[in-house]
């Protein structure tokens, strides 16, 4: 059964079918923006440009929490970690990202206490094994990964820990879609909306973009059947003139969503004014914080004193912010696979493995580069 | 940072948390995060160390059958078999 669940979603007749389908059924332009990193990951490694028809054109959005993050935001965590009595945790590719002047991998390599970890539950137990020290969780992610956060925040104050402090980085989906398509000039005429996002949010949250930009939005899975089943259901709604959000994940998405894990968030965090996005620059009520009466939590409270207050823009020559927005292609970068490499990046797409320029340097020989 | 895999319930203990098998590999996550009740042999999606939520296997099976029945369709309709047969990176 767990292997149905599975193969049944990656299955190459499944594809194939559905690809037939879809060629016979498209019959104008779809510029669709696959919002999260893990469908740009999805799209690359099962090569899915190449057996659509050249009428689907996906445009990669900037669904990857580590590639959004502007370097003023790492610059705060490298100054928490250079902090002789301070340990600082957070999760996945975010250490190897670098700030203005370094990243938290070199940081670490000369010695100080800096984690990368699987599951922020972890941080209970480090903060009470290191009574001594502060312990600073680094917390990045989208709505998926915002409600863990909560939970680890209710549990410093049950346990009511006097040494564990948060840096919430928590990025919210539907803002920046707006951001990207109230300018007027986006070239995006639909949506592949995230999997696991939506889990937590509900796809219900969609229908204001959906009236208001009249684009219509299907929730879509992370295996490659899901995307190709997404595609067809958009092509379905161009054909009969339709416009509205569809949830193809049914098997994990609802319309209301996670309520708990809803309600755990509005308990702790609340919209911060604005954030400023790599790539994409500042974004009203994009992003969240911890709510006032947390602050002594709050290390961009307590550590106010120590953390830089200048903005970072990237280099000159990263076009990442066009990529965000869905102008360009990675390969229209001068630099792409040369100078920047997931080995060398110079600019944040490069870096994480759901970023854009990283997939397609992984994946992009399958690609026809004058698309 | 997602990882899309259905994880099996195993297990689940006093404090809430439940072992899991993702394709072979087991692991403990909390199912703190889940409202409705879980029991042993629901899948669930895995998030950095917590249980997301449940997985509906009679959602997915039906899915996958509009998929078999699709094939089977266009198998029938003799459509050139070459066509939209490009290679697969799986
Ligand atoms: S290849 Fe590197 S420098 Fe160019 S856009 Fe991508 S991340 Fe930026």
């Amino acid at each position: 059964m767990q292997l149905d669940l599975i193969e049944g979603f990656r299955n190459p007749e499944h594809i194939k079918a559905l690809a037939k389908l879809i060629k016979q059924e498209c019959k104008e332009k779809i510029n669709v923006m696959e919002v999260c990193g893990g469908h740009t990951h999805t799209i690359m490694k099962y090569g899915l440009p190449q057996i659509l028809p050249n009428l689907i054109e996906f445009i990669h959005g900037p669904g990857c929490p580590v590639c959004i993050m502007p370097k003023e935001r790492i610059d705060h965590a490298i100054a928490l970690a250079s902090q002789k009595d301070v340990i600082l945790a957070t999760l996945g590719d975010m250490i190897r990202v670098p700030g203005s002047k370094t990243s938290l991998q070199k940081l670490r390599a000369d010695g100080k206490d800096i984690r990368s970890l699987y599951s922020p539950l972890d941080i209970i137990k480090i903060a009470q094994d290191n009574p001594e020290k502060k312990v600073v969780f680094f917390a990045i992610g989208f709505e998926t990964t915002t409600p863990m956060t909560a939970v680890m925040i209710e549990q410093a104050i049950k346990l009511d820990m006097k040494n564990l402090y948060f840096h919430i980085n928590h990025v919210l989906v539907p803002e920046p879609i707006e951001a990207i398509m109230s300018g007027g000039d986006s070239r995006i005429n639909a949506f592949l909306g995230p999997s696991h996002v939506s889990v937590i949010t509900g796809y219900g949250i969609f229908e204001p973009i959906v009236e208001k930009y009249k684009t219509p939005i299907v929730v879509a899975g992370f295996e490659p059947v899901d995307v190709m089943e997404a595609i067809l259901m958009l092509v379905r709604q161009f054909n009969k003139g339709r416009c509205e959000v569809q949830n193809q994940y049914k098997r994990a998405v609802s319309k209301e969503g996670n309520t708990k894990a809803q309600n755990l968030i509005n308990r702790y965090m609340e919209k911060r004014s604005h954030f400023r996005w790599r790539g994409i620059g500042d974004i009203a009520n994009s992003a969240l914080k911890l709510k006032d009466e947390y602050a002594r939590f709050d290390a961009e409270v307590v550590f106010d004193d120590i953390l830089p207050k200048e903005q970072i823009d990237d280099h000159k020559l990263c076009i990442c912010g066009d990529i965000l927005k869905g102008n360009a292609k990675p390969y229209n970068c001068k630099v792409f696979g040369k100078a920047c490499t997931p080995n060398t990046p110079m600019g944040s797409c490069m870096v994480s493995s759901e970023g854009a320029c990283s997939a397609y340097f992984k994946y992009g020989q399958f690609l026809n580069q004058g698309e | 940072m997602c990882l899309s895999i259905p994880s099996k319930v195993i297990k689940i203990d006093e404090n809430n948390m439940a072992t899991v098998d993702t394709m072979g590999v087991k692991r403990e996550v909390t199912l703190d995060l889940i409202g409705e009740p879980v029991s042993v042999g629901d899948f669930v999606l895995i998030h950095v160390g917590f249980a997301m939520n449940k997985i509906s296997q009679e959602e997915a099976l039906e899915s996958i059958k509009v998929y078999d029945e699709i094939v089977a369709k266009m198998n029938s309709e003799e459509i050139d078999p070459s066509e939209g047969d490009a290679n697969y990176a799986t």
